[in-house]
């Protein structure tokens, strides 16, 4: 069985061959007829138990342009916030016949129990689960970043990429670290110490407190929501203090290496940890970020579910 | 069942071979080639002979989680893991903070009759950390409880572990202090390192229970009581309490079974089954507690155990409940781990078992060496055997055990407690 779980679930050729695939994904987004008809009869289960409306939508959106029957599954007024078991709810989509089952969960690890408990028979694909991982997003990135600065093609080897923000409460930058070294980049993480996860020296990225000092020196910078239940957990002092030392601002953005990328998994908070002139600028890749990310939905499900067939 | 037993050709702890006449409820003779016509006999060749084991941390549920277990359930995986004591860990519902419950409890026990149920009183009222429990009301009732703890929850304001520190000193009681700082630990779930990092799941940093260790033996020492010290689980805590014993000061310390086999990386599985407070540590961490409990820093195996129904650990892991169960393993890890390949002795193995938690919490009925005239609480062990755990097979209610499917040394093939065979082997 396929499931994409964890960034450490798909090795360096695989990785590209799904940038590779999300190319001829994207060609589809762009023409007059936006639907393939590859996963015609597959049925699609979105099990979002947190609230998230650009990745649901995006899984969404790439399930249908490949002709899948999807059914949405969210916490809100579902079982699931009234306390239903994650094994209840995964055998009520099993019922279903579920294909695939893209899960969203509070809960590092949710995931992969989904996969292990053989709860549901089809391919399990992580949309990011507590504070572990969010492979998918990581894969847009990749495929955001090598299409700037690559050409659309290889992989990443000597670019320098910065992950800014809160580190240790991201599932993005958990992701986005073992696929760009995977992929060949160096990472620099950028925060405050408190917000670095303790150890991660050993993921084998560089680690900084001086933003100032890395932006001349990278080629993207992806920067992380900050959410503001930090400060009360004494992560920082205040916003104020936070945004003046690991925010972006055009006189940040000053500091960037020409043709380098701004990036952002959103949603952003303005005027905290990007101002609106840096979102908006013309280094800034946001937008498109989310139409990248349906066409690396749209080669994940192709290929984990395709994948399925062949085995 | 028969009440006249000769266990013949046994070996004890010092090497000695023996045969062992049981009548009556204690050890009738002890020598070589025992006659006892009428007895039933055992035969224990290739076997070890150790007075029965005494466990100072046990979590029987009753009252109030009998879904989880039962101090009748729970009686009999004592048994099956060769304890002839038990020690009722307060967290009940209600919680074990008065005379009445701590009664009841031990009632309970003595009822079931498999082996002794001593409660463990809350050190403050509904374990909630600020008002002192009866203590001594606990103490004088007909449980003569001498150990307190909050287990499950620290003691964590200082002056209220000063207070009950002091207080217990009139009936020589002694506070078993579960050592973790609460604000360091809010929401933790598993052991703060590299792996919990890698995970996203949140940290139980070592500090957290190493400064309330310090903290605690400063305490004692300023006040001249007695301290112990739960489930010792870092370098850090073992070399503070290494000190503390070199200055003659008057703390003890147990190490659970399963935090001197298992670290903290089996939570790669987001299995629940490993979820344990407190947590699983690092692989240096497991050696620094298997050398404390070798050297006599660390004083006895106690196990902790912890049932849980299966849907509080069927679940995602952060939802899940802490703890393990560990009666029927305690022996065979620890034989596994250290007493197999001779870095424990079998006398050693007999302090750590037997008479150093009897002698910690005052059941001077325990922990007594095998003679003749002494109580007959024994417990057979068969080195040789090997044991795949099946958790189906379990006589606990609870089936939460990490050790499913591993093969463990040493089984324990027969227990008698007061001269009664509580256990034996296919039976």
């Amino acid at each position: 069985m396929n499931h994409l779980l964890s960034i450490n679930d798909i090795d360096k050729e695989f990785a590209i061959r799904i940038l590779d695939t999300a190319i001829e994904m994207a060609k589809v987004s762009d023409g007059p007829v936006k639907k393939l008809p590859t996963l015609r009869g597959k049925t699609v289960v979105n099990l979002f138990a947190e609230d998230s409306t650009r990745t649901r939508i995006s899984f969404e959106a790439a399930a249908k342009r490949l002709s899948a029957d999807v059914i949405n599954f969210t916490a809100k007024g579902s079982s699931i916030s009234k306390g239903e078991s994650l094994k209840d709810t995964a055998q009520t989509l099993q019922a279903l016949g579920a294909d695939a089952v893209v899960i969203r969960h509070p809960a590092s690890g949710a995931a992969q129990q989904l996969a292990q408990g053989r709860w549901v028979h089809g391919s399990v694909i992580n949309a990011g689960d507590g504070t572990h991982e969010h492979p998918s997003q990581a894969l847009l990135d990749a495929y955001t970043i090598r299409k700037h600065l690559r050409g659309n093609t290889g992989d990443l080897t000597g670019l320098r990429v910065a992950i800014v923000g809160d580190i240790l409460h991201s599932r993005v930058a958990r992701s986005n670290i073992l696929l760009l070294k995977k992929l060949g980049a160096d990472v620099v993480l950028v925060a405050p110490p408190t917000l670095i996860p303790v150890f991660a020296s050993q993921w084998g990225v560089e680690i900084s407190y001086d933003f100032n000092a890395i932006l001349p020196t990278v080629d993207a910078v992806i920067m992380l929501r900050i959410q503001q239940e930090r400060m009360s957990d004494l992560y920082f002092p205040s916003e104020r203090e936070y945004s003046s030392l690991f925010g972006i601002d055009a006189e940040r953005l000053a500091l960037t290496k020409p043709g380098s990328i701004i990036m952002h998994p959103g949603p952003m908070n303005r005027g905290l940890e990007i101002t609106a002139e840096v979102a908006d600028s013309k280094q800034s890749v946001v937008v498109e970020q989310v139409s990248n990310g349906v066409a690396i939905r749209m080669a994940i499900l192709y290929l984990f579910i395709a994948g399925n067939q062949e085995g | 069942m028969s009440e006249h037993f000769l266990i013949q050709g046994g070996v004890v702890s010092d090497g000695a071979r023996v045969d062992i006449e049981i009548k009556a409820g204690v050890i009738a003779a002890l020598g070589v080639d025992i006659a006892a016509p009428g007895a039933e006999v055992l035969d224990a060749t290739s076997m070890v002979v150790l007075p029965g084991f005494v466990d100072l941390h046990t979590h029987l549920r009753e009252p109030g989680r009998e879904n989880s277990e039962t101090i009748a359930t729970g009686s009999l995986a004592a048994a099956r893991g060769g304890y002839v004591a038990v020690s009722a860990m307060a967290n009940t519902l209600p919680v074990a903070d008065s005379a009445a419950i701590v009664e009841q409890v031990a009632a309970i026990g003595k009822a079931v009759g498999l082996v002794d149920v001593f409660p463990i009183g809350a050190v403050t009222k509904g374990l909630e950390g600020r008002e002192l429990s009866d203590l001594a009301s606990m103490a004088h009732s007909k449980a003569s409880v001498r150990v307190f703890s909050d287990d499950g929850n620290c003691v964590s304001d200082p002056l209220v572990m000063r207070r009950a520190l002091e207080y217990v000193k009139q009936f020589d009681g002694v506070i078993a202090q579960h050592a973790q700082d609460p604000r360091l630990t809010e929401g933790s779930q598993m052991n703060e390192g590299l792996t919990s990092s890698t995970l996203g799941l949140k940290g139980w940093p070592s500090v957290a229970e190493e400064s309330i260790i310090a903290r605690d033996i400063l305490l004692a020492n300023l006040v001249g009581a007695r301290l112990h010290i739960c489930h010792v689980t870092t370098r850090g805590g073992v070399e503070i309490i290494r000190w503390a014993k070199s200055q003659g000061m008057k703390v003890s310390a147990e190490v659970t079974p399963h935090h001197l086999i298992l670290t903290d990386e089996s939570a790669h599985s987001y299995d629940p089954i490993y979820k344990v407070n407190p947590p699983l540590r690092t692989a240096d961490d497991v050696l620094a507690v298997q050398e404390a409990l070798i050297d006599g820093t660390i004083d006895i195996l106690a196990t902790d155990h912890a049932p849980h129904p299966v849907e509080s650990k069927e679940c995602e892991w952060q939802s899940a409940a802490f703890g393990m169960v560990g009666l029927e393993t305690a022996f065979p890890i620890l034989f596994t781990t250290l007493i197999k390949s001779g870095r424990m002795s079998w006398m050693r193995a007999v302090e750590v078992m037997s008479t150093t938690p009897a002698a910690i919490a005052g059941y001077t009925h325990h922990g007594r060496k095998i003679a003749v005239g002494e109580p007959a609480h024994l417990a057979i062990v068969d080195p040789a055997a090997m044991w795949e755990v099946d958790r189906a097979t379990l006589a606990s209610k609870s089936k939460n055990t990490p050790f499913h499917g591993m093969k463990l040394s040493g089984s324990v093939v027969a227990t008698f407690f007061n001269g009664h065979l509580t256990h034996k082997v296919g039976n």
